[in-house]
């Protein structure tokens, strides 16, 4: 018995003491908390992968009943086996870095106690979907991590915008739930069971119209979560939370979930190949999409953010050509990079004090030396520079992209170079030329600057070292590719093309940028994110909002309930009214009555023959 | 042919009850009033003496024992309400004895109020 | 002899009936009302009610008609003046007698078809002895009940007439 239960619990508990007692805890306690609950957790997922070996078997730890009604019977299971393992360290590991350093981002703010409490209870929920061994409280725990993503978005609640994206969040999350909802419905249905090892051993026997449907209704959930089209929107406008919240639940953790949920589903996948393509499809438009969008993007938060809806694209395009593990690879090396980013990108805003607009700083690199070089590592790293982690991670699907379907690659290699190109716009916006902005740049404190280190060594090391495309390889087994030098050699020119261009237009020639818009009629179209937001808007939310006040409210509940309740008062009201013309106040009235309902009652009695 | 048939003692009984409501439904002194009640009561009296003739009993006696006990006892104390009520109000005319008569004014209907809720669906798009 | 006497007392009792409704004086209705239990009292004679009969002289044309008088007389109760009537009293007043009426004579006749008679002696039972042994066998607990209802109504009647203590 490993005692799994032990690393979501701690915390959990994090959470309940922070929660319950933040408030008037001193600054010095809730850090003890917040991150001694993050790190004992990690310490026990070390301790206990190191226990469990080679995880050949998954292991599986069953603490109790949850349901047990009919045939519906799902217990509160956990489940280790080599993926789950990855994604615990990532999660945990991860976590607790920019735990550690939002103790530094946050000391500043209003609600000290309350974002640790919900970065603890985050990490509670997010462990319950790793470890979940079955679809249900896999669902518990993708409920959990939306509602945290609300709590920390809306976290500056005053400010509307903030509040509006919480609310664009979950509204959008639910919507990805829905699907989810269907496809769990179609599995218990069909499997009767939503355990894990059941449904993936009878998955190979079903119908594959069946698996397709379940696979496409899964993907809809995973689009959802992990911002991926056409449900990507919600993610840019999540940067309104604060940059930690950013780092750890829209870069590294929350949003890998939908990533994760399908190289779960493997199994039904694999046997599934019209959902899988369409899994890839997805991955690959979106990549695309997004990567255009964020090459002018202005905000630097928003940048990393496009950016991420773009890696989270590559992610699906490795699991929908069948490579479970590079897609997961790539989810490994991306929560250190992206993670990096955007803590650094926290940085280079509490160094200037709240700005965030890539044209008003400049010239930072001699200001804040440590940020820059930490961002300089996370950015080689996913501009697929070799020899460092991203590289790796983001050739492996290139190349099963490639013998998947040729064309496919292609359009990885331009979003690739894309990537290479805005992520160093902003790189040498933010930290070459002259500073443009008005504030005292100054360098972030150790316990933000330490996290940005580790990160870096981990961008540009990690995913060497852990191997883990071997590590899972034993999980999902794929064709051997062979190594094909030609393809790893185009897209490393296509990064390296992108970083030059980045050069020329930002650093060489800045003007060059500024008159090509000019000539570039789309510059206005992408620079508004193809008007995506406002069509959703008008076709979607318009309707059902005004739909909803007119027929829903006015109409059903002002005017039918509450009408019915009303009426129900009035009508009481009115027979009281008539029933009181009775109490005359006059004696010889109610003496008639009393004649009057004496002779009644005789005749009564008379008729119904009581009087012989 | 020398008897006197006993429908016509109970239609006697009946007239003079029906006299005695009426008396007690149109007369406006109170006084009156218990007068006819007591007049009903004797009505009633002659119904039981009857039917106790007819069946050859003594319990219709009876019932008519206690009627005048309980009419005795309950003149009295009628009387003595008469009197309080004559103290306090100083009139013996039933009809103007009618304070619990809804004479106030009243108010005019308060139509009923809906909630006033405001409205937080604002434009969910930022440009 | 017995229908003539029936006949002569009964007419006396509506006479006087309709007096007692009908006159505005009070006391008037009051003397009247005493004509309507006098001849009540000869009818319960024709009927063998000997006990009864004298109760009610007794009883009530002694004393409770006494307390009516009295009281209209403390009162200083004066004629009653016409004025109008209430209307629903006006409406359904003499509606409701009437049917009153009728329905009284209607079950009478039904239930008693005319065979049965009246005659003075053929019912020896109503003696002050029969009403007595019945009233203490048979009719013990109303009768005590009776008493301690008589007892109420005189504390109850003394509360209510007494002058307020200043």
């Amino acid at each position: 018995m490993q005692h799994l239960w032990l690393i979501p619990t701690l915390p959990l508990a994090g959470f309940l003491l922070n929660g319950i007692a933040g408030r008037r805890s001193s600054k010095a306690m809730i850090n003890i908390v917040a991150i001694g609950s993050v790190l004992l957790s990690f310490i026990w997922v070390v301790k206990t992968l190191m226990a469990l070996g080679d995880l050949d078997q998954t292991y599986i730890e069953r603490y109790f009943t949850w349901i047990q009604s009919g045939a519906l019977n799902v217990g509160f299971d956990f489940a280790v086996d080599r993926l789950t393992a990855i994604m615990l360290l990532v999660v945990t590991g991860v976590g607790s870095l920019i735990h550690i350093y939002a103790i530094g981002y946050m000391a500043h703010d209003e609600g000290y106690y309350r974002f640790f409490a919900y970065l603890n209870l985050f990490m509670f929920f997010m462990l319950i979907l790793v470890l979940a061994a079955n679809y249900l409280l896999l669902f518990v725990g993708w409920e959990g991590v939306g509602l945290c993503s609300y709590l920390l978005i809306g976290f500056y609640f005053l400010k509307r915008s903030a509040t509006d994206a919480g609310n664009k969040a979950f509204i959008v999350n639910r919507i990805g739930d829905f699907g989810f909802s269907l496809a769990m419905f179609l599995i218990f249905r069909n499997f009767e069971s939503l355990d894990f090892g059941t449904v993936f051993a009878a998955a190979a026997q079903k119908p594959e119209a069946l698996l397709t449907t379940i696979g496409l209704l899964l993907l809809v959930g995973a689009c959802g979560k992990s911002a991926q089209i056409p449900l990507y929107v919600w993610l840019p406008d999540a940067m309104a939370g604060p940059t930690p919240v950013s780092a750890l639940i829209h870069a590294a953790t929350m949003v890998t979930a939908g990533v994760y949920m399908v190289a779960r589903s493997a199994a039904i996948y694999t046997h599934a190949p019209a959902a899988l393509h369409m899994v890839a499809l997805i991955g690959l438009l979106t990549a695309f999409f997004a990567a255009t969008i964020g090459l002018l993007q202005n905000d630097i938060k928003k940048v990393f953010a496009y950016s991420t809806v773009s890696q989270l694209g590559y992610m699906f395009l490795g699991a929908g050509v069948g490579a479970f593990s590079a897609g997961i690879y790539h989810l490994v090396t991306h929560a250190f990079f992206k993670a990096l980013l955007f803590l650094g990108a926290g940085s280079v805003i509490h160094a200037l004090s709240g700005e965030q607009d890539l044209r008003n700083m400049g010239g930072l690199r001699h200001k804040i030396p440590v940020t820059f070089w930490t961002m300089m590592c996370a950015a080689v790293a996913i501009a697929g520079v070799p020899p460092f982690s991203g590289f790796y991670s983001k050739d492996s699907i290139l190349l099963a992209a490639y013998h998947h379907a040729p064309w496919m690659y292609w359009v990885g290699v331009i979003t690739a170079g894309m990537t290479a190109f805005y992520v160093f716009r902003a790189m040498f916006l933010a930290f070459f030329g002259t500073y443009r902005g008005h504030e005292h740049p100054h360098e972030s404190p150790p316990v933000m600057t330490v996290p940005l280190a580790i990160l870096a060594v981990l961008s540009l090391a990690g995913g060497y070292f852990a191997k883990v495309p071997e590590f899972l390889g034993k999980l999902f087994p794929t064709a051997e590719e062979p190594h094909d030098i030609t393809l790893v050699a185009i897209s490393v020119i296509a990064g390296l093309a992108g970083i030059a261009l980045a050069y020329l237009f930002h650093v060489a020639r800045p003007g060059l940028a500024d008159s090509l818009t000019h000539n570039f009629t789309l510059y206005r179209l992408v620079y508004n994110k193809y008007f995506v937001d406002e069509i959703y808007d008008a076709a979607i939310v318009r309707p059902v909002v005004d739909g909803s006040r007119t027929v829903l409210w006015k109409g059903v509940d002002a005017g039918l309930i509450d009408g019915a309740v009303n009426g129900i008062g009035s009508n009481a009201r009115g027979l009281g009214g008539l029933l009181k013309l009775f109490q005359s106040g006059n004696i010889r009235s109610y003496a008639t009555w009393v004649v009057f309902g004496s002779v009644f009652v005789i005749v009564a009695l008379a008729v119904a023959g009581g009087l012989r | 042919m020398s008897g006197v048939p006993v429908s016509w003692y109970l239609l006697l009984s009946a007239v003079l009850f029906a006299l005695g409501v009426a008396g007690f439904l149109f007369r406006r002194n109170v006084i009156t009033v218990f007068m006819s009640i007591e007049l009903m009561l004797n009505a009633v009296n002659l119904s039981f003496v009857t039917f106790s003739y007819q069946l050859r009993q003594v319990n219709g006696h009876l019932f008519t024992f206690f009627v005048m006990v309980v009419a005795a006892a309950e003149a009295a104390v009628g009387l003595a309400i008469i009197l309080t009520v004559f103290k306090n109000r100083g009139t013996l005319n039933i009809d103007e004895v009618s304070s619990m008569k809804d004479e106030l004014p009243r108010e005019p209907e308060q139509p009923v109020k809906t909630v006033e809720t405001v409205d937080i669906t604002g434009p969910l798009v930022k440009t | 002899m017995d229908v003539f006497l029936f006949l002569l007392f009964a007419i006396i009792a509506v006479v006087c009936a309709i007096n007692v409704v009908v006159q505005t004086h009070p006391i008037s209705s009051a003397i009247s009302l005493v004509g309507v239990m006098g001849s009540l009292a000869v009818l319960y004679l024709l009927l063998g009610a000997e006990f009864i009969a004298a109760a009610q002289v007794i009883v009530y044309a002694g004393a409770i008609m006494v307390l009516f008088v009295f009281v209209i007389m403390l009162l200083n109760a004066g004629s009653e003046v016409r004025r109008g009537r209430s209307i629903v009293v006006q409406l359904l007043g003499v509606p409701l007698l009437i049917a009153f009426l009728g329905l009284m004579a209607y079950f009478v006749q039904r239930l008693y078809p005319s065979a049965a008679s009246v005659k003075f002696g053929a019912f020896r039972g109503g003696t002050a002895l029969a009403v007595g042994r019945a009233l203490f066998t048979q009719y013990l607990l109303p009768f005590e009940v009776t008493s301690v209802l008589i007892l109420i109504a005189i504390v109850g009647a003394i509360v209510l007439a007494r002058k307020e203590l200043d």
